[in-house]
């Protein structure tokens, strides 16, 4: 762990949510006063195949030291079919990724309904927490983008 | 060689054909290049050699927009990359007339001179029928090496002499494959993390964009390329930092996932050496072990792996529980 001038590192952790579902979780979770690091700076997709590998490597780039994709659960895709395309992509990419020696753990899919606002959250705290063990991406990021 | 003319210029002068896709000897004599003939009289510049590694599919993209049909040479892995442009609607079969030629497998002139032979002027004896030895001239006399010594790395695992879709067959073709293809990649995964992050970087940084993996590529045939947005900056230039060789690796193997035929071209034209086909490889071989076999190219029907699913697919955390 790098300690900066400033003081502790602190991960910058991107979660991409989808409209219909995990945003909607999020929020329940807010709205249930339940807690989840502010690390976590959400964006808010259509779906979760809006989510191109090239946006999962972007935040990397722009210093992200983690990365987690949440949809809806296979079956319940407002659209259908969208997160079984997300599904098989990710898993291809992260398998990608850790081919390239990227730290496995750095990236994460998770199925959160618009009901669990309580697994958002958990989720939430798991990964940022991984994030921690981690430590900060060295290994996918710009020298140009930090700080 | 010879045969190949006679039965081009028939065609031709049949009408039954427009024009020619064929290889023509390029700047060096060990270096061919690919070539439209409109005349009979051209046709006598048409070579096919053991350089001839060039695919020809690509190029009948254009040919598909000109009028009448062009009579293309395919060897057995060139015809995988025809298939899937047909496949996506990039080529034209009506227009297309496809001889498929035989192969003994396709020379790298590298693998001659990584044996020590110097100041390569020409390479003899390189044609279908040849002896398994070749004669090389060099400023510093003759030379010799075998054949198979010589082979492009993607021949040792050729997917065979099998044409996958022609109009006619022409010569022999001879056995190649002595390897497993995917047994490079294999040993990457038994690398550490730490060991597989400095292997690529060490690769990768040798990498000058010069986009000729991307300009040569069957599947890289979108009429725009993210590559080319000066939008994104993402475009054509020296890598800067080390993030950018692995962004435009990762997404163009990403791009052509499902679709690459591992025809190998992209690893026989970089100028720089870079193993290319270990990215492709990695998708081809995780797609195969996630949801089953599938080889790009093999017919026109199948739905690829990426324009498909089924409801008990993997999830991607699978990746971290492998290891
Ligand atoms: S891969 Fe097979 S068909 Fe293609 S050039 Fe090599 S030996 Fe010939
Ligand atoms: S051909 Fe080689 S050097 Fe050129 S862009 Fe591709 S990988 Fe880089
Ligand atoms: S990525 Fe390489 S091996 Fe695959 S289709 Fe393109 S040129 Fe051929």
């Amino acid at each position: 762990m790098q300690i900066k001038e400033k003081g502790e590192w602190k991960p910058k952790i991107v979660a991409f949510c989808c409209n219909w579902c995990s945003y909607a979780g999020a929020d329940l979770a807010g709205s249930s006063r339940l807690s989840y690091p502010a690390d976590v700076k959400i964006i808010r997709v259509p779906c979760s195949c809006r989510v191109n590998p090239m946006f999962i490597l972007r935040a990397f780039e722009r210093g992200a030291d983690g990365v987690i994709l949440c949809g809806c659960h296979p079956g319940d895709c407002h659209y259908s079919t969208g997160n079984f395309y997300a599904r098989r992509r990710m898993t291809l990419l992260f398998s990608m990724l850790n081919y390239l020696g990227i730290e496995n753990g750095r990236t994460r899919v998770e199925w959160v309904s618009a009901a669990e606002g309580a697994k958002f959250s958990q989720t939430m705290n798991e990964f940022v927490e991984k994030i921690y063990s981690l430590g900060e991406n060295v290994r996918l990021g710009d020298l140009r983008c930090k700080n | 060689m010879q045969e190949l003319i006679t039965r081009a210029k028939e065609l031709l002068s049949l009408g039954m054909v427009s024009r020619v896709l064929g290889w023509r000897a390029g700047d060096l004599s060990y270096n061919p290049e690919p070539a439209f003939f409109e005349k009979e009289e051209e046709l006598g510049k048409l070579v096919y050699d053991g350089f001839c590694g060039a695919n020809l599919s690509k190029y009948m993209i254009e040919a598909s927009a000109l009028p009448g049909k062009t009579l293309v040479f395919l060897k057995p892995c060139d015809t995988y990359s025809f298939n899937q442009l047909i496949k996506e609607h990039r080529v034209d079969r009506e227009k297309a007339y496809v001889i498929g030629v035989g192969c003994r497998g396709k020379l790298d002139i590298e693998k001659i001179k990584a044996q020590g032979i110097k100041g390569i002027t020409s390479v003899s004896d390189t044609g279908l029928n040849g002896e398994d030895e070749i004669k090389i001239q060099t400023i510093y006399g003759e030379k010799t090496c075998t054949y198979n010594s010589a082979l492009l790395s993607r021949c040792h695992v050729c997917k065979g002499k099998e044409h996958k879709i022609y109009d006619e067959l022409m010569g022999e073709s001879r056995e190649t494959k002595d390897a497993e293809r995917f047994d490079e990649v294999k040993t990457i995964e038994a690398m550490s993390s730490e060991e597989r992050f400095a292997f690529f970087q060490k690769e990768l940084s040798k990498c000058i964009r010069c986009n000729a993996c991307r300009n040569v590529c069957p599947a890289c045939s979108c009429r725009k390329c993210v590559f080319d947005s000066t939008k994104f900056d993402s475009a054509q230039k020296a890598n800067v930092d080390s993030f950018e060789e692995k962004m435009f690796h990762i997404i163009r193997a990403f791009h052509v996932a499902g679709r690459c035929t591992d025809c190998g071209e992209c690893s026989r034209v970089c100028p720089q050496g870079i193993p290319l086909h270990l990215f492709n490889r990695k998708f081809i071989k995780d797609i195969d072990e996630f949801y089953g076999e599938f080889q790009a190219g093999e017919d026109i029907e199948t739905k690829g792996p990426l324009t498909s699913y089924t409801f008990e697919d993997v999830e991607p955390g699978i990746v971290k529980e492998r290891g």
